[in-house]
């Protein structure tokens, strides 16, 4: 790599490593970002959860838009799947079913974008003891 | 090529590479190979996490689950569970003492939630051996900014405004030294970088060294700049290989990328430094004894004035920081000053690291801001003393420092607070002790530090600390008087006045203290020839206990001295003049009948 010859120098390389630690970065404060849990079971991978992350975390980063992709467990809504939970920063989460690469676009474009709901909620109906 | 979708940071300090995490990033890497999830996820060594207590420690970003006590043969159910599957794996994430439950993330646990890290801002989260990731974060760009756009007193002031303080004990103005360095007119100064950490059961600059070479690289530079030298060295204790590797590494990375060498972001201002090892000598941590120590002669301080910052290394001009003095700077200068001043007390400004060890459940590196009371640290951050036990004392400042007990709990940390309270900051170590601790067994045992580490130069701290040694071992061991109090305080209060240099004038604290909050226990020791917390043997005696005693012969068949005689089937008994106190006796009776009076 080219030599630091100046201070504009390392700004521009500070700026091109930045997203290397990204990740890092924004795993330290989740509550301030968007984030988006894919349900990746062995029934969400069958059904494609695996591409509907890679989707998320690439059209993410295009438009980019700081967000906190990760996965997680079985949600139960087995007869959804993908599922992915999204959660705005200080709002409820919201859990959507039947993802495909085509929803999730939706899903970035209005939801994380816009704060809509989009059509294919699944009502949670359960609670996790962290929120009791 | 997919973006990554995940980092697991796995800790390569020396505790956690003590416990085969190495040998964790290489299984990681062959599961993930093997599952292809190689260009997804990315294995990361950092530095030190701070969480010792239950390390080797693995992180999981961006969801930051936090596995405590893995072992290589854990990282296949890692991949495969946490990754493959997005399910924790339960049994290795922390559990909280007071609840039981288990605590998935970093930001829930006690550990983490009062500390705030600027010392330690890089430690666990880069990789050290990686300039790269330094850059990502803002490396090298305090030293950019200093070079670039400021002249060196405009520098020096915003450190100076901080009111940042020596860490390595002392607490003298930072920003104050470098402006006497810089207006000590010589055509060659130096800036030396403190790396001989001494104190028992200290290590903050070796995990700031391990975990952020780069971040002291970049201060001393900075200091050059402001002081007008173009060589920085460290000195280091060769007992820290570790923390030698990876400054070298550093260095080398620095020297490639430009940053250290010559015409340093295209000015005229040069810089580069060298690493000089100490042989572990503790008084070659006070700056004057440092130097000479480099220079090839005896470390021995000598007195000042005059001061480093006149004539220091090879005579010439001389700044002398600590590790953690240094790992301060670029955010300061970043951030600004103001940002600085707003965390901590009226006259500590910033943060401290501690090295929290002793009866403490989370013994580890915490760093929290100035003014953080003793109670938040030992209860909060260290989770209480272990097996539920109470609360005697904390020794603070190492063997310069002094104990600190319950009715400090809620004393303030910081620089005047901790000598008023006749202990000191030091540079960092705290070492808890919980009701089992002989306070008199405690000063002993500093007494015995210093007297190996005293240099021998002056006859108060040579000959006077052999002294109070021996006064305190013969009390230990019951045959003390009264007098003997009188003159322990007396000579410890000489040496105190009149030694050459800090090591000599500090070496009494652990009696002076102790003697002022423990007096009953001294008194206990000469008067009754008893040791209150049980730790001194010679004052204790084996018994057993004739109403449990069952006489299985077990204990007599152990005893190594055959001091333990009875009847099968009979209540035995110990004769005392032949019991060499080894405590065999109590470890194996099945039945407690034995006990230490």
């Amino acid at each position: 790599m080219a030599k630091v010859k100046t201070l504009a120098d390392l700004r521009k390389m500070n700026e091109d490593l930045k997203n290397k630690i990204n990740l890092r970065e924004m795993g330290d404060n989740p509550e301030s970002l968007v984030q988006v849990k894919v349900s990746m079971a062995t029934c969400g991978i069958a059904s494609g959860a695996k591409e509907v992350m890679d989707f998320f975390i690439d059209e993410l980063d295009k438009q980019n838009i700081a967000a906190v992709v990760t996965q997680t467990g079985c949600m139960g809504y087995c007869y959804a799947e993908p599922t992915i939970e999204v959660t705005l920063p200080g709002q409820e989460p919201v859990v959507y079913g039947y993802v495909n690469e085509e929803k999730a676009g939706t899903i970035i474009e209005r939801h994380i974008k816009n704060g809509e709901m989009v059509d294919g909620v699944i009502p949670v109906n359960y609670q996790t003891p962290d929120k009791q | 090529m997919g973006k990554l979708k995940s980092h697991i940071l796995v800790c390569a300090g020396t505790g956690c590479r003590a416990s085969q995490s190495d040998k964790i990033v290489t299984n990681l890497k062959t599961v993930l190979e093997e599952n292809g999830l190689e260009n997804e996820v990315q294995v990361v060594t950092t530095g030190c996490f701070g969480f010792c207590e239950k390390g080797p420690v693995v992180k999981m970003v961006p969801d930051n689950t936090f596995y405590v006590q893995v072992t290589p043969e854990d990282a296949s159910e890692i991949v495969l569970e946490h990754l493959v599957k997005g399910r924790k794996v339960e049994r290795l994430l922390y559990v909280d003492p007071e609840t039981q439950k288990h605590v998935s993330d970093s930001k829930h646990m006690g550990f983490y939630k009062k500390q705030i890290r600027i010392a330690l801002r890089n430690c666990g989260f880069i990789n050290p051996e990686n300039i790269d990731e330094y850059i990502a974060r803002d490396g090298y760009a305090a030293l950019g900014k200093v070079v670039a756009e400021m002249t060196p007193e405009q520098a020096i002031q915003i450190v100076k405004d901080s009111g940042l303080r020596g860490r390595g004990g002392g607490g003298f103005p930072t920003g104050l030294k470098w402006e006497l360095t810089l207006k000590s007119k010589n055509e060659q100064k130096y800036v030396v970088c403190n790396a001989d950490e001494g104190d028992p059961g200290a290590f903050m600059d070796r995990s700031i060294l391990e975990g952020d070479p780069h971040s002291v690289l970049e201060s001393m530079a900075i200091c050059g700049y402001c002081i007008g030298a173009n060589t920085g060295l460290i000195y280091i204790r060769a007992e820290y290989p570790l923390a030698i590797q990876r400054l070298k590494i550093a260095i080398e990375q620095a020297r490639e990328y430009g940053l250290l060498g010559s015409n340093i972001f295209g000015t005229n201002f040069n810089f580069d430094v060298e690493i000089r090892y100490g042989a572990g000598a503790f008084v070659c941590g006070e700056e004057t004894a440092l130097i000479h120590s480099m220079e090839g002669m005896r470390g021995e301080p000598t007195v000042k004035p005059p001061f480093p910052a006149v004539s220091g290394y090879r005579e010439k001009p001389t700044n002398v920081n600590n590790v953690e003095t240094f790992a301060n700077i670029p955010p300061i200068i970043l951030k600004g000053s103001d940002w600085f001043k707003t965390i901590g007390t009226e006259k500590s400004k910033g943060t401290k690291v501690f090295a929290l060890a002793g009866k403490v459940n989370n013994v580890g590196l915490i760093e929290v801001p100035m003014g953080t009371t003793l109670r938040e640290v030992i209860f909060d951050i260290g989770g209480g003393i272990k097996d539920g036990k109470k609360f005697k004392a904390v020794q603070t400042g190492g063997p310069s420092g002094g104990c600190l007990t319950e009715k400090h709990l809620d004393t303030p940390i910081d620089y005047d607070n901790l000598l008023a309270s006749g202990s000191m900051m030091g540079s960092g170590g705290m070492i808890v002790m919980d009701e089992d601790d002989c306070m008199v067994s405690m000063a002993r045992f500093y007494l015995e530090f210093t007297v190996e580490e005293s240099c021998g130069k002056c006859a108060p701290c040579r000959i006077g600390n052999k002294r109070l040694h021996e006064m305190l071992d013969k009390i230990t061991l019951g045959k003390g008087t009264e007098d003997d109090l009188v003159k322990l305080k007396n000579l410890a209060n000489v040496i105190r006045d009149t030694s050459l240099c800090g090591l000599g004038q500090t070496s009494p604290n652990p009696v002076l203290s102790t003697m002022d909050n423990f007096m009953n226990e001294y008194l206990a020791h000469v008067r009754d020839g008893k040791c209150p917390a049980g730790q001194c043997k010679a004052l204790m005696q084996y018994r057993i206990d004739q109403h449990k005693c069952v006489g299985c012969t077990l204990c007599s068949r152990v005893c190594p001295v055959d001091a333990i005689s009875g009847e099968r089937k009979a209540p035995h008994k110990i004769n005392h003049s032949v019991c060499i106190k080894c405590g065999a006796c109590m470890e194996k009776c099945k039945f407690g009948a034995i006990s230490l009076e």
